[in-house]
């Protein structure tokens, strides 16, 4: 494997903590400085990362080793191809966030901006590093940082409810964190290493299998809360009280995706496909998140509170990614890899069109929303497209991703699973598709004046998000390379590379 | 000059501390600059001795040139040299800071009495860490626990009952040490602890031995405030004047911290104390009930001094569970954790103090929306707060992760669980405070609105003067020096106190 040493992990990681300095630092009144050094920061962000890109495409890993955290153990960043996806996702939608951030925060008058896009752009660092961390400890440096970072966000409001939800998001958060940091600390007495390694690394350490079948479940109950895996959901529908820009870039990518994120580093780079089929989880995970899969659907369906019912989709959808994981085939893990991106996309949209609605017209409740595609009609084309999305139909880029997770569960020989997923297919498209319904074709409980679209800020966000869900359903390879990048980490991890 | 350096570290002091109330008598104001400078001088000399240390290797200095074992030695080696320079360091801070404190808390005309002992303390403080000798050491901690009782006593309403009741049970801790040292030198007519260590050995199995090692665990365990000897502490802590808090929590403890290790691995040596008797077992039991005791005592505090301090002890156990662990990872662990909670626990009371100072509260339900005050400062909490909890990068993450390897390595998995569980209790302590700071400004009064907060209390920066805010802010930066850089702590100091052959 051909190894590049190079700063840019480093700078992607530093230049929105350095932002988020200025950031604050910023005289609150000045808005438009403020958010000019946002802005820089994205940009510069995404920069980073997309010029990463045609290095990794060619098949080679960026590594950087720098302060030794502990004797024997550096913070160390490796970009392979798994990494450069999640920071991909996240850095290029921090740009469109923080543009509907501005239409949102402004539009609804919102207190404390500045702490508001400090924390967003702190908890953008802590997505890149935990995206670009080379090893299980600087892994999990940047992931406390990210749950800290997180938590002023969540209580953003200040009042009771967003308090007790706050208190809630850390009770779950921090216990899932000191049982990584247990899974860690046994893994490296154990192994002598933590570095991330295609195929894992903790194969031939003659560690009992009992201590491994309990390592695995620390490790994925640990990431898994951050996923929102039943039974450790709870914290994620409560903390949707937060501002929605908060609930679009975190609870449906950066946060909730690093938990993903995490389920599939600790299932491909630390424990394998070989080992884990050795030590008999692999089936049990994947029975397991296949409940979440199922349930949290039914959940989203009994919620009448629009963003619940987009917190339990997102629950539901992350459940797949941890089962293409699972199921170890080279389709169930390209498609699951590809879900990262592509569940991004599309769930950001709907978030979106969520807060749109919600600063226009002050509704959140599904049984509110009649009528209201006559009113918004960019929003609701927008949110009807990417419900076509999530349920999974092409020429979205839902589409693909799940047709390689159905093909997955065939290569793997597990009949079930595909059930799993074209029922979830069929409950997605129950709880999406009466609200498309009752926005276009039912009559509005009060007589409208026509169009009233939202602000410019907040409705160019979620056109773009929607443009390029479809421009990858059609292009998968479209400017990212998504496709390639999901397609190569599979076949890394499956052949040991 | 340089290699009287370790002497330096405490003659300055001593000869400080008794012009101060002299020259005080002609002008108040001048007892604390005088301390001041000889504090500043004294941690030169502490840098000084622990280079000489680094580059050259241990000193073993001789008090008048009377050579050991019948001469007084100082023994500066890498852990106690850092320890040094962390006490003479976080001295010289909440010396800076705590001038106006002192100012309005001590009456004016206490102020050259105050000062005076205050040299006394850190003095012996120092001269715990640095002493080479068992009766030395019994002298300086005497010193240590007398001037303790009269700064003590000088607080609140309440102080005077907590200092008698830190009199009585010191005495009791103090009578302890000093019969251990009795024994010691009945049984091999040495009060050398590097004699002792090469004595000992001979006579490890009898009964004298392990009543002396017995008496030293509980005389130094109640110094430091080690469940179930830690009574004294709370009270202490918290009726103590804030300058006094500030000074004592972060070193008195660490010092004694240190002290158990000394004799727990130079004095006696590692295999007694881990082989013939089974004092890590024991020690390991107490310092898990410890932890977890002081934790949930911290989360029913009111009062943030209380808290604090039962933080403390909780902390404590921290440091005696890397000791017992009796393996390369807890030793290393517990010794850093002294670092790291010297900065963090420093950094919390230097906060109170300034806190105390500016607004006079105290409780932790008034700390409400005092982010808009002093926003500095609260930024400094937060910091010091994550490193309690051990949230990574401060300094108490690593400390932790240290501990968690060693309880791994040990196969002590329900004390893995111990730490673990401490550090989420940690969090409930800590989070409940930076809620009220950060959050709840607007509790109270939830409008059912989405954001639209129309009640803005426009409330002005009141920030601590910036002699509190500096030292306030150097610690800070310490908890997170300390955890960026403990591999290099590691390496320059802490590496040489596991004992050769120790997995």
């Amino acid at each position: 494997m051909n190894t590049v040493i190079s700063y840019k992990p480093l700078y992607a990681v530093l230049v929105s903590l350095i932002g988020a300095f200025f950031i604050l630092f910023t005289n609150e009144k000045k808005q438009n400085l403020r958010e000019a050094w946002t802005f820089i920061a994205a940009f510069i962000k995404f920069g980073i990362v997309v010029s990463m890109l045609p290095v990794i495409l060619q098949g080679k890993v960026i590594k950087l080793t720098l302060l030794e955290l502990a004797p024997g153990l550096s913070l160390m960043f490796k970009i392979d191809f798994f990494g450069l996806i999640f920071g991909l996702v996240a850095s290029g939608l921090w740009i469109v966030t923080s543009l509907y951030s501005i239409g949102y925060m402004r539009g609804l008058k919102e207190h404390a901006q500045n702490r508001y896009f400090f924390a967003f752009a702190l908890c953008l660092s802590a997505t890149m590093g935990i995206a670009f961390s080379g090893n299980l400890l600087t892994f999990y440096l940047f992931y406390e940082m990210l749950t800290i970072a997180t938590y002023p966000l969540v209580t953003h409001n200040e009042d009771e409810e967003a308090v007790k939800a706050g208190r809630k998001y850390l009770t779950y958060t921090l216990t899932a964190g000191v049982l990584i940091l247990f899974a860690i600390g046994a893994t490296y007495i154990y192994a002598g290493t933590l570095e991330f390694t295609p195929g894992g690394f903790l194969k031939g350490h003659n560690i009992p299998i009992g201590l491994l079948q309990v390592l695995l479940v620390a490790f994925l109950v640990g990431c898994g809360v951050k996923a929102g895996v039943m039974p450790f959901h709870a914290w994620l529908p409560s903390a949707m009280v937060a501002p929605t820009p908060v609930s679009a870039l975190l609870h449906a990518v950066a946060v909730v995706k690093a938990g993903v994120f995490g389920c599939v580093r600790i299932i491909a780079y630390v424990f394998g496909p070989v080992l884990l089929k050795d030590i008999h989880m692999w089936l049990i995970v994947a029975y397991f998140v296949s409940f979440t899969i199922i349930v949290s659907s039914l959940f989203a369906l009994a919620s009448d509170n629009l963003k619940r019912r987009l917190a339990f989709s997102t629950i539901s959808q992350l459940s797949y990614i941890i089962l293409g994981a699972a199921l170890l085939s080279k389709a169930s893990l390209t498609g699951s890899i590809l879900h990262i991106p592509n569940h991004a996309y599309m769930k950001i949209t709907l978030f979106f069109c969520a807060g749109a609605i919600f600063v226009k017209t002050g509704k959140r409740n599904i049984s509110e929303l009649d009528g209201i595609g006559l009113q918004m009609p960019f929003t609701m084309g927008a949110f009807t497209l990417a419900s076509f999305g999530m349920v999974g139909i092409p020429p979205l880029c839902g589409f693909i991703s799940k047709w390689y997770l159905c093909l997955g569960t065939l290569q793997a020989h597990e009949i079930f699973f595909l059930f799993v997923l074209l029922t979830s297919a069929v409950l997605n498209a129950a709880y999406f598709f009466p609200i498309v319904y009752a926005a276009f074709f039912r009559k509005p409980a009060e007589a409208t004046t026509g169009m009233a679209e939202a602000s410019i800020p907040l409705v160019v966000p979620l056109s773009i998000t929607v443009v390029m869900a479809i421009i990858f359903g059609i292009f998968p390879n479209f400017f990212f390379h998504f496709f390639d990048l999901a397609r190569n980490a599979a076949t890394s991890i499956l052949t040991g590379m | 000059m340089m290699q009287q350096a370790p002497a330096f570290t405490i003659v300055i002091l001593l000869l400080t501390s008794f012009w101060v109330p002299i020259i005080g008598m002609i002008k108040k104001e001048s007892a604390y600059y005088l301390s001041l400078i000889a504090i500043f001088f004294s941690f030169l000399a502490a840098c000084a001795t622990l280079y000489t240390v680094i580059t050259s290797g241990p000193i073993h200095y001789r008090m008048g040139g009377w050579p050991p074992p019948w001469g007084i030695e100082f023994v500066v080696d890498y852990l106690n040299g850092g320890v040094v320079v962390l006490i003479s360091l976080i001295s010289l801070l909440t010396t800076i800071s705590a001038k106006k404190s002192v100012e309005q808390e001590i009456h004016r005309s206490k102020w050259p009495l105050f000062w005076s002992l205050y040299l006394l303390l850190i003095l012996s403080l120092l001269g715990m860490t640095e002493t080479g000798d068992m009766f030395n050491m019994y002298v300086y901690l005497e010193v240590s626990s007398l001037t303790a009782y009269g700064l003590i006593a000088m607080g609140e309403r309440g102080a005077l009952l907590a200092s008698f009741n830190y009199v009585i049970l010191g005495s009791v801790g103090a009578s302890f040490y000093l019969l251990g040292v009795g024994y010691l030198y009945i049984a091999t007519g040495s009060l050398n602890m590097a004699d002792l260590n090469k004595i000992l050995p001979a006579i490890y199995h009898s009964k004298v031995i392990f009543t002396a090692f017995a008496f030293f665990i509980v005389g130094i365990g109640l110094k430091m405030g080690l469940f179930p000897l830690h009574m004294w502490l709370p009270d202490a802590y918290t009726h103590a004047p804030s300058a006094i808090s500030t000074l004592i929590a972060p070193t008195m403890t660490k010092v004694s911290a240190y002290v158990f290790f000394r004799i727990i691995l130079s004095v006696f040596n590692p295999q007694f104390s881990w082989e013939v008797i089974p004092a890590a077992t024991l020690l390991r039991w107490i310092a898990a009930v410890g932890i977890i005791y002081g934790s949930i005592m911290a989360i029913a505090q009111k009062d943030i001094k209380r808290m604090l301090a039962y933080s403390s002890i909780s902390q404590i156990g921290y440091i005696v569970l890397g000791i017992a662990l009796a393996n390369q990872m807890g030793l290393i662990g517990g010794a850093l954790h002294i670092f790291s909670h010297a900065f963090a626990k420093g950094c919390l009371f230097m906060i109170v103090m300034a806190v105390i100072y500016k607004t006079g509260i105290r409780n932790i339900d008034d700390f409400k929306g005092l982010n808009k005050k002093m926003p500095f400062t609260m930024a400094a909490f937060c910091l010091a707060a994550f490193s309690m909890i051990g949230v990574p990068p401060t300094a108490g993450f690593f400390s932790k992760w240290y501990l968690v390897l060693g309880t791994v390595s040990g196969r002590h998995w329900f004390l893995t669980a111990v730490i673990l569980m401490s550090s989420l209790l940690n969090a409930v302590y800590f989070f409940r405070i930076i809620e009220k700071i950060y959050f709840s400004s607007f509790v109270g009064l939830v409008n059912g609105g989405h954001g639209h907060h129309e009640h803005h209390e426009v409330v002005a920066v009141a920030e601590a003067p910036l002699g509190m805010l500096v030292p306030i802010l150097i610690m800070a930066a310490g908890i997170l020096a300390v955890g960026l850089f403990n591999t290099q702590i590691i390496h320059l100091l802490l590496q040489f106190i596991v004992p050769k052959g120790l997995a």
